[in-house]
């Protein structure tokens, strides 16, 4: 097999995945960036293509901004938090032998098999409904005063559904973590009575460390796009808008194009920070 | 003795995991409940649980609202045709990157990857702008298209690691008995690589299934499929939680039932390598 000829068929396979995605990177990030630097309000049939820094300016000095900033910051952080002290619990349950283990991780995988509408319907009208929803018969059944969820606490509504889908990844992936556990060193541990807590601590939890860092690594790109479920339930009102959220009402809400972009640009360069770390640990693990 | 008390913790932990498992479950469980249930009951206080009058209704109902059939149809075409398309695209790309890496190899694979990271809202509107100009809004081939796009980076990833667990002394092998190229790809490679592209194949079509950003907002009528049919019903008219349970289920068991078989294809694609 000559290897020149070889090298030049592989060239030519990959050409197609290469191009199409290269196409569907550059054109809509460059026009994105266009129109940042742009005045641009279609709907008051405004265009100017050239006002500077003006729209990153007034985008990132906007209280709306720092709000957003915030928002995405808590309920990604809440979510992080709910996932990743669960997933690692979960993983922990689930390695330990039982009947019907098959089982039961089909029951918790299933969240995150349901498509985000879906669930953020389900809670908001069958659980976090203040007149028929499932919390407040149990808080009646309790004798207290039925609580209005999304309302009241929108953006903990709002982490408690993500979080629920979520939950089933992170237990996935730290159960392959649990179980790659050398069992020998912890019964060592166990036989010169070490204590459940340490021995989690000092061995399990340094063990799980690099997996913990991966799904929320992975986690975080996800859910700094979370969309539907801000969309179906509260709209972005009631301190829920994420920076997310708040690009998607500027460009497609109030039509000011060149602020929406701005904003655009700079929800990419901060999923950019986060993506660096993932991809280094990728390409590390690519070398092996 | 010794033996008495590892059977009293197993069933202790079996205890608490099928606690945890359910609650998880839960929400699921009584959406299929409730699907079941008149629209009465399903706001009856107390909350029924398995006694009530079991009714098909809910379920003919929806399929009888003129745009569920048109949402489910979209929905499978959407999520079908751009898998397909991705493998069409992605499988010459995994199969060279697998069995004739060069030194790009590795740069190229992770700037695919980098490009999922893209977050969609940065690129709202030139995706818009672009789909009103081609008079391709809220068509079925957009969605397609835009669905194939994000998707593709996982698709080759997944794919690229399938194929370099096929061992190359097949190949060589196979050519030592004489077997020319052709041979080469339909007798040894192909029925090698066959699991790991329908894998492949079943995972996207899931996330295809339940992307949930564009194909809201690049929809409005015409290619709207089932995420947003069920987007509609959060603008809810009377009682209606029996129908949304109805609706939701039609919509999620297919993919339930799939993604069972493809848990580890979860953790496989959705990962990008970064755990091993």
């Amino acid at each position: 097999m000559s290897t020149a000829h070889s090298k030049s068929a592989a060239r030519l396979m990959i050409a197609p995945a290469v191009f199409v995605l290269l196409v569907w990177m550059l054109i809509p990030l460059c026009m994105t960036l266009y129109f940042s630097f742009a005045d641009y309000r279609p709907m008051r049939g405004i265009f100017e293509a050239w006002i500077g820094f003006d729209n990153y300016a007034s985008f990132v000095t906007s209280s709306s901004f720092l709000k957003s900033l915030f928002t995405t910051l808590w309920m990604v952080g809440g979510i992080l938090a709910i996932t990743i002290t669960g997933g690692v619990l979960m993983a922990l349950l689930l390695d330990r032998p039982m009947f019907g283990q098959g089982i039961v991780r089909i029951l918790v995988i299933a969240p995150f098999l349901v498509m985000p509408t879906v669930s953020a319907l389900v809670w908001k009208n069958m659980f976090f409904n203040v007149d028929n929803g499932l919390f407040s018969y149990a808080y009646k059944f309790f004798g207290a005063q039925p609580f209005d969820f999304l309302s009241q606490a929108p953006l903990f509504s709002i982490i408690m559904i993500v979080a629920w889908q979520w939950l089933p990844f992170a237990t996935l992936i730290l159960l392959t973590a649990v179980q790659s556990l050398d069992s020998e060193q912890l019964e060592a541990a166990e036989m010169d009575g070490a204590p459940a807590l340490s021995r989690f601590r000092f061995i399990i939890l340094p063990h799980l460390s690099r997996d913990i860092t991966v799904v929320i690594l992975i986690q975080t790109i996800f859910l700094l796009s979370i969309f539907a479920e801000i969309f179906v339930t509260t709209n972005g009102a009631f301190g829920t808008r994420t920076l997310t959220y708040l690009v998607y009402q500027r460009v497609l809400e109030s039509q000011n194009i060149g602020l929406g972009s701005a904003g655009g640009i700079v929800a990419v360069i901060l999923a950019n920070i986060v993506a660096i770390f993932l991809m280094r640990i990728v390409g590390k693990n690519l070398d092996n | 003795m010794a033996r008495a008390i590892t059977t009293q913790k197993k069933v202790m932990w079996t205890a608490l995991a099928w606690a945890f498992g359910l609650t998880m479950f839960f929400p699921i469980l009584w959406t299929f409940l409730t699907s079941f249930k008149t629209e009465a009951a399903a706001i009856s206080d107390p909350p029924v649980w398995f006694f009530f009058d079991w009714t098909l209704e809910n379920y003919v109902d929806v399929q009888a609202r003129s745009n569920y059939p048109k949402a489910l149809m979209n929905s499978i075409i959407i999520s079908v045709g751009s898998t397909f398309l991705g493998i069409l695209i992605a499988v010459p790309a995994a199969w060279s990157m697998a069995f004739v890496p060069g030194r790009k190899t590795k740069d190229v694979l992770l700037w695919m990857l980098s490009t999922k990271m893209l977050p969609a809202v940065g690129v709202l509107y030139p995706l818009v702008l672009l789909a009103k100009w081609l008079g391709v809004m809220d068509s079925r081939i957009l969605l397609v298209v835009v669905l194939m796009l994000i998707n593709l980076p996982i698709i080759v990833w997944m794919l690229y690691t399938y194929f370099r667990e096929i061992p190359g002394e097949i190949l060589e092998a196979a050519r030592m008995d004489g077997a020319g190229l052709k041979a080469e790809i339909l007798y040894v490679l192909t029925p090698m690589a066959l699991p790991g592209i329908a894998s492949t194949v079943l995972l996207n079509i899931i996330l295809a299934w339940n992307e949930a950003f564009w194909t809201i907002l690049l929809t409005t009528v015409n290619a709207a499929p089932l995420t947003s049919f069920i987007a509609s019903f959060s603008a809810p008219e009377g009682l209606f939680y029996a129908k949304l349970s109805a609706a939701s289920m039609m919509a999620i068991a297919p993919i339930l039932v799939m993604g069972w078989f493809s848990q580890k294809q979860l953790v496989r694609g959705l990962t990008f390598g970064a755990v091993k």
